[in-house]
């Protein structure tokens, strides 16, 4: 039955004589237009089988990093609620010696907002530029509140003299627009001075740098040991007969579906000075009471915690190649003369790569983000960037510094994932 | 006049008829939710009629700044700690709470001079004062007992591991109190940057003998493993351990640091009136001393303080395990929190560069 959705109705034309105009469906409609439709039809059709999922990404992904991108260049505590300070700030250059209009306005914008109960706000966010600012601001406001007399230069320096540091000022103009790039600057220990050059923060302020640095290389190092930890296993796996490679991958997998907390916990049982490795080491003589090894709080602890976690990352996409290797290669390498190794080296190694890039590029990424482990068994020296993010996150609730972070973070991932891509090509990626 | 308090806003509460008779508390759970609930909610119904739901939060001040923001406030009054009421005052998320609400003290001294100083502020009326003491495990020291904070820094004399809150606040002020100084010149000092100097400096001397904890249970644990043989920790996770769990653990009170915890009221909070109603309930001084009797954290009232009775299902009296308690404020130091709201992230920052280096 021919509809006039149904492409196949075109082929009944109209009529027979008319040759020179476009091919017509039944109901006049041209053939073309009818075609569109139809396919219109079966592509939303699609799209709304796929709309659950497409909703739930955009609403459970997409819009978090996005909102959270937004968060590291966007905070206008301060813009928004000191609007003619602002306005001030915008009109002159940096570096510029504060007038009377400017204190006017300063003063207007502080009685305003110590009205609006946003001097806080305010107060919080010039504190992450300039610590110890906040109750300059608070205290100031409840005193304006109470009454401020013109000029109110000599007014305000009167309730505090630090209203006259041209630190401050610097301070204020850098947080006088809403967009701003102090964070980024403050996550690789920079900062903006009164004149508005970028200059590094003082020497016992500067860790972020240090921290991005150590995260890279203990995440380079764990993927390291776990690649020379599971490749045997791998491959021992993937050359058993099936049913005692399956009785063997229980091992792996068990861990592996054990909480993170859980192993995590059980790694401190074990390595603690009064723990069961420090016991029996003691216990066969090899070391003494007072000598007990400090094996966790510190980065030994987070590496070997973080190894063993991660290590089925590593050997699950290797198994899976390893397991589609045909033996007969090595073999045949063997017969034309190869020693072990050399077949090892030139025909089995690169057949594994696929598996070995996948492991190490989850091995890696998982490592650079991790928290838990760190935060418990990581002691001082073994705390990574994440531990940071979540300082500020739930301590300092700078979510902003936390944010500037974190896109720092993401952004390595993505540049690691474009040289994989580049290096070894992401179709070639074996995940299983 | 409790009586004729809670009568009058019954009253009112009846004359609107339709009003749901009922408060949203939100706690934090645990020993010390238990306490809320023993204490403060169970009594009030019994009295009231009123209706009391109690939810848990890690940290209800989290929450509260998430309600109010999105115009869903559904907590009438919330337990945060005194820094946080400051922040959330400040920023606007918290009703102002009229100190005429409060009951006076049985003899007639009036709530504001019966509380100690800063237990009522704005938004804020306190219902509690935790803090931060040293304390060692016995059986590792046979001979001489750490008594002094500048023992809890004397690795030669007292070894082992120790085991602090791993951040600046109250490991500053503990540094310079072992340091020799005395506890009302320890914030002048942390204001110079000398004075944090010589804080860091004194940290230093221990920083390789020292596990950092970050969640309240890990002291206790850690003792309990002999992974450390002192600790700074907070009193009440000890206190439990101790009775609880019968740990030979000692609390040394000199060198402490208090602080306090108290009821704010989220911006826009649905039942106003019987959140006033509870907070005056729950803070008259009977009640207040009946919530100590649950877990060891003092009543920041002092005609409450005088009468707070036995540890709940024991014959032990409460009163020598509080913070407050007279004997026990020797060396205390109350924590500044308008210094901490200021210097918080310099010195966080500060102290997160110190343990990286």
């Amino acid at each position: 039955m021919a509809t006039p959705l149904d492409p196949h109705a075109a082929i009944v034309t109209e009529a027979a004589g008319i040759d020179d105009g476009p091919l017509r469906t039944v109901d006049g409609q041209p053939l073309e237009k009818a075609l569109a439709r139809s396919s219109r039809a079966a592509r939303r059709r699609a799209f709304m089988l796929v709309l659950p999922l497409l909703a739930f990404i955009v609403i459970t992904f997409i819009m978090p990093i996005g909102q959270m991108l937004y968060r590291s260049v966007h905070n206008d505590g301060f813009a928004a609620n000191m609007p003619q300070i602002s306005a001030w700030f915008a009109e002159t250059k940096p570096g510029t010696e504060p007038d009377e209009a400017a204190y006017a306005a300063l003063a207007a914008d502080l009685l305003a907002s110590a009205e609006a109960r946003s001097i806080g706000v305010v107060g919080t966010r010039i504190n992450y530029e300039k610590s110890g600012t906040r109750s300059l601001f608070t205290s100031t406001g409840r005193q304006v509140r109470r009454g401020i007399e013109p000029p109110y230069r000599e007014a305000l320096l009167e309730i505090d003299d630090e209203w006259g540091d041209p630190e401050l000022w610097g301070a204020m103009r850098n947080v006088s627009s809403a967009y701003t790039d102090s964070f980024y600057l403050a996550s690789i220990d920079r900062t903006r001075n009164a004149q508005g050059e970028i200059e590094r923060v003082e020497e016992h302020r500067r860790i972020y740098i240090t921290l991005f640095m150590r995260t890279l290389a203990l995440s380079a190092l764990i993927t390291a040991l776990t690649f020379i930890l599971g490749f045997p296993v791998a491959h021992l796996l993937a050359t058993l007969p099936i049913r005692k490679s399956n009785m063997l991958m229980i091992l792996v997998l068990l861990p592996f579906w054990t909480s993170l907390l859980v192993r995590t916990t059980s790694w401190m049982v074990l390595l603690q000075q009064q723990g069961v490795i420090n016991d029996t080491l003691v216990w066969l003589g090899i070391i003494d009471q007072q000598g007990r090894l400090q094996m966790i709080y510190n980065q030994i602890g987070t590496i070997v915690a973080m190894t063993h976690i991660l290590l089925p990352f590593m050997i699950l996409p290797l198994y899976s190649v390893m397991r589609t290797i045909n033996p007969g290669y090595v073999r045949a390498a063997r017969s034309l003369g190869a020693t072990s190794w050399t077949a090892f080296r030139r025909i089995y190694f690169p057949l594994t790569l696929p598996g070995l890039g996948a492991g190490a590029l989850l091995v890696f990424i998982l490592a650079i983000g991790y928290y838990i482990t760190p935060a418990l068994v990581g002691g001082s020296s073994g705390q990574l960037i994440s531990n940071m993010i979540a300082e500020h996150m739930t301590g300092t609730l700078n979510w902003s510094m936390a944010a500037a972070l974190a896109a720092i973070l993401l952004g390595g991932v993505l540049i690691l994932y474009w040289i994989y891509d580049r290096l070894v090509g992401i179709d070639n990626l074996k995940l299983g | 006049m409790k009586k004729t308090l809670i009568l009058t806003t019954a009253l009112c509460g009846m004359a609107f008829g339709a009003s749901a008779q009922e408060v949203n508390l939100l706690s934090w759970g645990g020993a010390y939710g238990n306490s809320h609930l023993e204490a403060y909610a169970k009594p009030f119904e019994a009295e009231t009629g009123v209706k009391v739901t109690i939810a848990d939060a890690d940290n209800p001040a989290t929450p509260i700044k998430a309600m109010v923001e999105a115009g869903n406030v559904t907590a009438d009054v919330a337990s945060v700690e005194y820094a946080d009421a400051v922040r959330l005052c400040d920023e606007g998320l918290l009703e102002e709470i009229d100190p005429s609400v409060l009951v006076a003290a049985e003899d007639g001294t009036g709530a504001m001079d019966d509380y100690i100083e800063g237990g009522v502020t704005d938004c804020f009326v306190g219902t509690d004062v935790y803090s931060m003491v040293m304390v060692y495990d016995d059986s590792k020291f046979a001979d001489a007992k750490p008594s002094t904070p500048a023992d809890f820094f004397d690795t030669e004399q007292f070894p082992g591991q120790r085991t602090m809150r791993k951040g600046a606040k109250f490991n500053l002020e503990f540094a310079l109190m072992a340091d020799g100084v005395p506890a009302d010149e320890v914030y002048d000092l942390l204001e110079t940057p000398e004075g944090v100097d010589r804080a860091f400096a004194k940290l230093d001397t221990i920083k390789d003998n020292v596990i950092w904890w970050e969640a309240g249970a890990q002291p206790p644990q850690l003792l309990a493993d002999g992974e450390v043989s002192m600790a700074y920790a907070f009193n009440g996770r000890i206190f439990d351990a101790v009775m609880n769990d019968d740990k030979p653990f000692n609390i040394v009170w000199d060198g402490q640091i208090y602080e306090m915890e108290g009821w704010v009221i989220p911006q826009g909070a649905p039942n106003m009136d019987e959140a006033l109603q509870f907070i005056a309930f729950s803070t008259a001084p009977a009640n207040q001393a009946r919530a100590a009797e649950f877990i060891s954290y003092g009543p920041p009232r002092k005609s409450a303080a005088a009468i707070v009775g036995n540890i709940e299902g024991t014959e032990e009296p409460m009163g020598p395990h509080l913070p407050t308690t007279e004997a026990n404020m020797g060396n205390a130091l109350g924590s500044n929190l308008d210094f901490w709201v200021d210097y918080d992230s310099e010195l966080n920052e500060r102290f997160n560069a110190w343990l990286a280096g």
